[in-house]
Parts: C-alpha cells; structure tokens; sequence
C-alpha cells in the first residue's frame, strides 16, 4: 500500500503564554532576555513554606481565549500538581489543571482544499511554565560538562490549548496553528511567537486506512520550533508509520523528538517509560470559581473577531470576501485599513489592493504576524488619494511608496520635496510628444502601416521623457491626436 | 535573681502589662529568656537554634514602639518558633538535615504578627522532621525530653516548643498542626494548645508537610495567654489563598463568660479507640464530664461513626500530600546537596542522606497512594471517606456545640516505646485527627496529672469558627483543674 491509503489523524497541544505582567502564582515580573535568575522571588524559586496565589490576569487572558474559541467555560475549575523531578521545576511538580480544566469544547475553522473545516478543542487549560536549563557538554573534555538552571520563565503563565484529532494533514495542522495563533493575537493574550517559545506545539500522530473509522496508535511528537516544522514533522511522521505498517511491523505507542537537521523523529520515550505524574487537586489553591460577571465582562471587552471582522469589512466597504479575509490577517493589519480608509473614504478598494499588493510584500514575516504596516495608515491614505486625484500615476506611486518608508516622510512633502507631481498640461506634455513623434518617423510609418502595438512604445518613450510624471490618460490622447491625425496632403 | 528571670515564671500577658509599662525594658526580658532557652536546649533539647542577635534587635524594637506610644499586647513577651516556620535571618531546618545550613529569606505571616503584637523571637524549636511524628523523636537534631519526665517524649511533633513553655523559658511558643501536633505535645507537657478552623490562621511561611491539613497554632501554659495569642495570629493573609477572607471570632470578649448552657457531646468512640484508652485518660475525662455538669453546661453522648477511620484517611491523605510538598528539597537550589555521577544520583544521594526513616516512609506511602492504578483506591477513596467524617461532624453539630474526647489516649510515653512500630505511634493521633481532616478548631487543655503525675490533657472540637466556645469551655476545665498552679519537675527555676 502507498501513503496515499492511509489517512492521517492529528491533534495537536499548544501552550501558549500568556500576556501578563506578573508570574501566575507571584508577583515577579514576566521577562524575556533577562540576566538569567533576575526576575525570581522564594514563590517561584520554591523556597520552603512559600504559597502560590492566583494571578487574576491571568485568568482574564485565558478567558479572552477560551471565549474566542466559543468554549464552554467551567464555573469551577481546579488546579493539579503535576509531579515530576528536573531542575528547571524549582517545587518538583507543576500546578496545572487536569480533571477540571478552564474550558472545554469550542473550535476553530480551518481552509483547506475541500472548503473551511471546523476543528474542535478539547479543552483549555491553564498551568504554569518551568525554567530553563542550559547544558553544556564540551565534547573534549566530557567531564567538564554542566547545566545551568534560569528560572526566570518558572512560573510564567501558559494556557494549553488541546485540539480534538480532527486534523487530517501536515497543512491542515499549519492552518490550524496559523488560525490559532492569529486568534490568541487577535484578543491580545499572547505574543503568539512561536520562535521565542511562547507558542509551543506537540503533535500526537496516528495514521489509519482511509474509510477506517478506529483510531490507530498515536506517536506523540515533541520539540516542534515552528508552524513550517509542525508541517513538516506530521507528514514525515505520517510517512514512517506508513512504511512501518506496510512492513507489517504495528506502530509502537511512544513520544518522538522532532530533529530539525535531518527532518526526522528519534524515539524520545516508551509508553513503558512514559512519566507517572501523580496528578492530584493542589491543596494550596482554592477551587477557581469564575463567576458570570466575570464571563460578561471579558466577552464585552473582546474586539470583534476575526472571521466577523472580515464579513463586516466586506460588508461595510464592498469589497470582496477573499480581499476582506486577508485584511484580517491580524488585528492591527485590519485597524491599518479601517484607519487609512477613514481618512480616504472615497477609495476603499484603492487602499486594500494597496494594502495587499505593495504594502504586504514589503512586509517581514514577523510584522505580517504583529500586523506592523511600515508606513502610517494616514501616508497610505493620503497616497491612494494622490493617485485617484491624478497628482501621481500609479508607476510613481510605487517609487513614492519606498521613500515614505525610508524617510517616514509624508507623501505629499515627497511629492514636493523631489518634484513626483504628474504632468497633466497639455500645452507641456503637446510638445513633448510632438518632439518624440517628429524624432521617430519610422515607428510613425510602422504604427500607421498596422503595427498597433507601436503606440505603446510611443507612450513608453513619452513617460521616458517625462521622468515617469506624465500623466497616462493625457498622453494617450494626445498621441492618438498626434498619430491618428488624418493625414495631410 | 533579676526581676526580668522572675517575670518569665509568670504569666506572659504581665510580663507584657510590665514592660509597656516600662518597668522593665524588652532587651532585658530577651536577655533572661535567651538564657533560659539556651539552658533549656541543654537539658531538654528543646532549642535548635538561638541567635541573639536577632532576638536582642528585636527586642530593641520593642523598646523602641513601646517610647513612641505603640501599644503592643504581647509586649516584649518570649516566643519560642517551632523549626518549620519562617524567621527571618534564623536557620529553618524543619528538624532536618536536607535543610542544613537553610537560612529563611522572609518571616511566615504568623510570626509577623505576632512580632508585630510586640512578641520577641528567642529561637527556633526542636520538633519532628517536617512536623512528621508524635514523639518528637524523629528530628534529625536529637529528641526533646518532656520537662514532666525526662525519660518521657514531650509529645510531637511540636516537642521543642511543649517543652519550652512548660520548662518556663519562654510563656508562648508557635508550632504547626496537620494531626494533632499542638495539641498532643501541648496535653503532654502540661499546656494549653489549640488548632484554629482551617484557613484562620495563615500558612505562609508555614514548611509544608500536608496542606489541606497544616495549621499554625500555639502552646501556652493557660487559656488567656493562649487565646490572645489566637487573636494575634488569625486573621486573612493574602499571600495565602486558602485563608479564610471572613473577621476572625473574637475570643477575648467572651473569654469571662462562663459555660452555662452549652451543649457538650462526649466522644462515644472515645473509650473504643483503637489501641485503647488508658484508665488515668479514662477517669480524667469523666471528671472533665462532670466538672463541665457543674459548671452549668450540659453534657450527652455523641456518635462519630466513622471517626475510626480517621486515621488510615489521615495518614493518606496527609503521605500524599507530603510526597509532593517535599519533592522540593532535591539538593539543586538550597539545603543539602550531596554531588553524584548524574542528576539521578544527585537527587538520590541529596535526598537518602537528607531525609530522616520516618519522613521517607512516608514519602514513599504518598507516592504509593498517588500512583497510577492505586490513586483511586487509596487517595481517591480516602477523601470521600474525609467528606463522610466531616458530615459526621455536621450532624453532631446539630446536636452540641463541641464535642469533648481526650486529646491523647495516654499521657507522656518513654522513649523508645514506640518507634519500633510505626503504626502504634500513629493511634497517638486517633483523638487529634479527625478535627484535621474536617478543617474544624480544636484546643487541648490540662485536666490533671495521672498517678504517674504526668499531665493528661483533654480536648474540646467545635464546628468552624467556634473557637470563643472552645477558648470558653478551656477556661472552664483551668478554673476547675487548676493546672496552671502544677509546675513541671524539670521547669528552669
């Protein structure tokens, strides 16, 4: 049997970090490239005698998540230890939830080749993260190896999203993680960057063959450092246990690492060696109750969502799904057009085509994802009006473009400042023309004698001429006057 | 002998009436109390940990609030600091070795506010590994001997800080309660010693040994002392989450008032326990029965059906609880850290020297009690018994207004008695448990001496937030026993 046999079956488990200020048990400040164990009090270090107590911010944030995703939220919930040994986990276990998670249910929709899919979430749920450790191991001299411990990221705030396996594909699974991570931008929970950790994924892959309707083995798959490798990872995945069965060798229960290098898992551990955790309701926390008011108040505070942003763009400014869909790329990125589109309300259409032409392929893959348009979205305005009142053409409105973004410039300053305005006078642009008519008489002759395709080559030579500040809709008449003249004698 | 030595023979609210008075200062009450508690280490092993230093500055303090017009209730009063609370700049071993050289960083909420009362840290008290023990012969540091008998256990496992009150070196000590561990050492050394209702008096600070049960508390040699103490210590703490946000009772204002009508329920299970009652416990309890008659409170049987199975809920309960509270100490960040081959042998190495028989048969029975195939039948189960034993409360409650057992089933044993069988030291605890585990208040006080003349203590149960009626009923069983006039043989005079 071929791959092609065999469908594959994914759910995935994101953490995610949330936003806040402070660590979710103390009152440490939450940093990223900090000195290594600045930002530590005897809570998260797990001093004896210490008590862990509920960062209410942190809660928020879960919710702004959970309610996006349309799930259910528990009244009650319960916070676990999760215990384990490391170094990096200062009491030797980390409180989570288990039984009695945040959320549960809800679900994100996806696109995919046969049309949008609804993903559903098992659950969200809210924990706390370990330290890092850093290991050394000079390979010339192994004794001298060592590992250092930064607990500044102990206790930092995560939520783990688990999806149900409703995935299908390596690229069903980027959608989802690219939706995902639009969305807990969107309602301002996290930073969503998957590279600086703050968005982590694991991947629990079976395969089985098509019109089966029993779940085969899962092969849980770890250290997965971005959406392109979550992709990559399944599929290759997906293809092993394909050749494993084909070999009429079953797939073995276990947890695989993801190596990046090779583009291949490495068995990690066993179902045998899997970790006992030993969950058990955490006795110094209460029952997390939250209340109604609580539910309302973070639903009033939720921006529009995505997908109903899109429609209400769409609606409210004509233009069409597909363009409307991908303003809403992020948040920011659809505030940009609303904003540009406020101060330039005749076009539009103009500023969206402007948005998702000229400006998004001058945009890094980080600011697609923050949203960051590299100029004002007053400059963009004021552009896409330059253009539509005639004081530039299209060409030069891109030259324009690039200025404003390397100067920060407006473009009407621009415009004055390097002489962009268009050349719309007739008396001007007639001589011009005249004098390129008269110095080329042969392509006169060609063009007269059928070769229509000549008369674009006359307005290349005028705009040439111009500087590229002609204005195209008067050369064309005056060229036509001037070549389609009837001829004398 | 200087008057400051005299006024530790007393009561500690007059020491406290003196010195903000300004007849005598705090730094020279602490200078007499240090003394004391570091001959009290020497007989008794009683101290881990003096520092004057710490105990002389604050003290200073004191002066210092008292000039500026502060007034303080427990004035320059000597506390002595069971090892598993925090003080600051004071070792805090938790009568253990992984916790060797262990500084604490920060003070625990109830010795702030003691301290902010005006009481004065003498040293830090011997007690049983992470408070694991009802002998006090499980520190790493060496037993405590009960200052009534030395050859007897002051009770644990806060012995040090029993047998520091009832030695007359300091007039109040702290220690933690998860079973019992007040209130028993309190009954066998002679002392008055309470558990508040779960959540009334902070945890933070307090080293963990099992958090749905530990409780701070305090040991003194009458009801007053101990129930001012009270009102010093409780109260909400938010570095605490499962303190109790609602006013503390107030147990001072009702102190004078008497028992006439209430309803007191005499443990039927009492003379049944498991390991049986000791006749001298037996007849102290019927006279408390009776005395309590006289005094105008009424008193019938009650029933705890399941009270017998309080002790296997306890114990894994309070194992499980443990095996995660002391995952912590692993050599990596503070304490004890024996170097291995790898991190495994590290961990093994730091924490099979570090930690004490008892504390690892517990560690190990918790970790038993959570695992995978054998949670829902020992951990799981035991908390559904733990909701049945508290309705059984609920529906005594509905009956009496607290309920009277004794709080040990026999007075101070001998050393050694015990430790040969870890489960007849467990039924020490058959009487102190169950409030545990229900959340509910309860105090120890003396009703007289056994034929031996050992100190045998009785204890009163209330539902949540009883503690006025239980600092009541106390009173009531002082005035008739008097016991606060019996002075212990090996009292530091």
């Amino acid at each position: 049997m071929s791959l092609s046999d065999y469908e594959s079956v994914i759910g995935l488990e994101v953490h995610c970090q949330l936003k806040t200020r402070t660590k979710a048990f103390c009152a440490c400040p939450v940093v990223f490239g900090a000195e290594a164990n600045s930002s530590v009090c005897p809570v998260c270090l797990g001093y004896p005698g210490v008590l862990p107590v509920i960062n209410r911010e942190m809660v928020s944030l879960a919710l702004r998540v959970a309610l996006a995703a349309g799930c259910e939220i528990a009244p009650e919930s319960v916070f676990a230890r999760k215990n384990y040994f490391y170094p990096d986990l200062p009491k030797g276990y980390q409180i989570s939830q288990y039984d009695r998670p945040l959320a549960t249910g809800g679900g994100l929709t996806v696109t995919t080749p046969e049309g949008e899919k609804f993903i559903r979430l098992t659950r969200i749920h809210l924990e706390e993260d370990a330290g890092k450790s850093m290991h050394e191991f000079p390979w010339e001299d192994v004794s001298a190896s060592s590992s250092l411990v930064d607990l500044n990221r102990a206790g930092t705030p995560l939520i783990e999203i688990v999806s149900e396996p409703d995935l299908r594909s390596g690229d069903e699974a980027y959608e989802y993680l690219v939706k995902l991570r639009r969305l807990v931008r969107w309602v301002d929970a996290s930073d969503g960057n998957m590279e600086e950790g703050s968005l982590r994924c694991d991947a629990n892959v079976s395969i089985r063959r098509k019109g089966e309707t029993t779940l085969g083995t899962k092969v849980e798959i770890k250290n997965l450092n971005s959406i392109a490798h979550v992709r990559r990872a399944i599929e290759h995945e997906a293809a092993r246990q394909a050749e494993s069965l084909d070999k009429g060798r079953p797939v073995v229960q276990e947890t695989r690492l993801w190596q990046p290098d090779s583009q291949t898992t490495r068995p990690m551990r066993s179902k045998e060696e899997a970790m006992d955790y030993r969950y058990f309701p955490d006795p110094d926390l209460g029952t997390l109750v939250v209340s109604r008011d609580w539910i309302d108040e973070v639903r009033r505070s939720l921006p529009e969502l995505p997908e109903a942003r899109g429609a209400s763009l769409a609606s409210r400014h004509g233009l069409s799904p597909q363009d409307a869909a991908l303003l809403t790329l992020s948040r920011p990125f659809a505030d940009a057009f609303e904003r540009a589109v406020s101060f330039h309300p005749a076009n539009p259409k103009g500023i969206a085509n402007w948005l998702l032409s000229e400006i998004l392929a001058r945009m890094s893959d980080a600011d697609r994802q923050a949203g960051k348009i590299p100029v004002p979205a007053e400059n963009l305005a004021s552009l896409v009006s330059r253009i539509d009142d005639g004081t530039i053409s299209g060409k030069i409105a891109k030259e324009l473009l690039a200025l404003m973004i390397d100067t920060g410039k407006t473009p009407d300053d621009l415009i004055t400042e390097k002489g962009l305005r268009q050349v719309t006078d007739e008396g001007l642009l007639g001589d011009t023309v005249r004098k390129v008519v008269e110095a080329n008489p042969q392509q006169v002759a060609a063009y007269r004698g059928g070769k229509a395709a000549a008369f674009g080559w006359f307005v290349g030579q005028v705009m040439k001429a111009t500087g590229g500040k002609a204005n195209p809709a008067v050369v064309n008449q005056l060229l036509r006057q001037a070549l389609d003249a009837p001829q004398e004698g | 002998m200087p008057e400051a030595t005299l006024l530790l023979d007393g009561s500690g609210l007059e020491l406290a009436r003196r010195v903000s008075q300004g007849e005598i200062s705090a730094v020279e009450v602490a200078k007499a109390a240090l003394a004391r508690a570091e001959e009290a280490r020497r007989r008794h092993g009683s101290f881990l940990f003096l520092d004057p230093d710490v105990t002389l500055r604050q003290a200073s303090t004191v002066d210092q609030r008292l000039s500026a017009g502060e007034k303080l209730p427990l004035a320059g009063v000597p506390l002595a600091v069971k090892d598993n609370i925090n003080v600051a700049g004071l070792p805090s071993t938790a009568g253990s070795r992984i916790l060797e050289g262990f500084t604490s960083v920060e003070d625990a909420t109830c010795v702030a506010r003691l301290v902010s009362a005006g009481a004065v840290v003498v040293g830090k008290a011997n007690c049983d590994e992470f408070g694991m023990g009802s002998s006090n012969e499980n520190s790493a540091w060496g037993p405590v001997k009960n200052p009534w008998d030395e050859s007897r256990v002051p009770g644990g496992s806060s012995g040090g800080s029993a047998a520091a009150v009832a030695a007359f070196s300091v007039p109040l000590a702290i220690g933690t309660d998860t079973g019992g561990s007040v209130r028993q050492p309190a009954a066998l050394c002679g002392l008055v010693g309470w558990k508040p209702t779960y959540g009334r008096v902070s945890r933070y600070g307090l080293i963990a040994f099992a958090s749905s049960l530990d409780q701070a508390g305090a040991l003194a040699r009458s009801v007053t002392e101990a129930a001012v103490a009270f009102s010093v210590m409780a109260g909400a703490d938010p570095r605490d989450s499962t303190s109790l946000p609602t006013p503390a009772p107030d147990v001072l204002g009702s102190l004078g008032d008497g028992i006439a009508g209430l309803r007191v329920g005499l443990l039927a299970e009492a003379e049944s326990a498991e390991g049986g009652l000791d006749p001298d416990v037996k007849v102290s309890l019927e006279r408390t029965a009776e005395a309590l008659r006289q005094a105008g409170a009424s008193v019938r049987t009650v029933s705890l059906p399941r009270v017998n199975l309080a002790i296997d809920v306890y114990y894994l309960t309070a194992t499980a609880e443990a095996s995660s509270n002391l995952a912590r100490f692993d050599g990596v960040r503070y304490g004890r850290r024996v170097e291995g081959e790898d991190l495994g042998d590290l961990y093994r190495r730091s924490r099979s020297s570090g930690f004490g028989p008892e504390v690892k048969r517990r560690i190990l029975l918790g970790t038993f009690a959570l695992s995978a195939g054998y949670h829902d039948a020992y951990y799981g189960r035991a908390q559904k018994v733990r909701a049945l034993l508290k309705r059984d409360f609920d529906r005594a409650f509905g009956e009496v207004d607290a309920i009277l057992c004794p709080t040990s089933p026999e007075p101070a044993f001998e050393f050694g008695s015990k430790t040969e069988d870890p489960l007849a030291m467990y039924l020490a605890d058959v009487f102190t448990v169950s409030p545990s585990l229900a959340g509910i208040p309860a105090i120890s006080v003396p009703s007289g001496l056994s034929s031996r003349g050992l100190p045998i203590g009785m204890q009163f149960i209330g539902p949540a937030d009883s503690e006025p009626v239980l600092f009541r009923l106390a009173r009531a069983v002082e005035e008739w026993s008097g016991f606060p006039a019996f002075k212990a043989a090996g009292a530091i005079r």
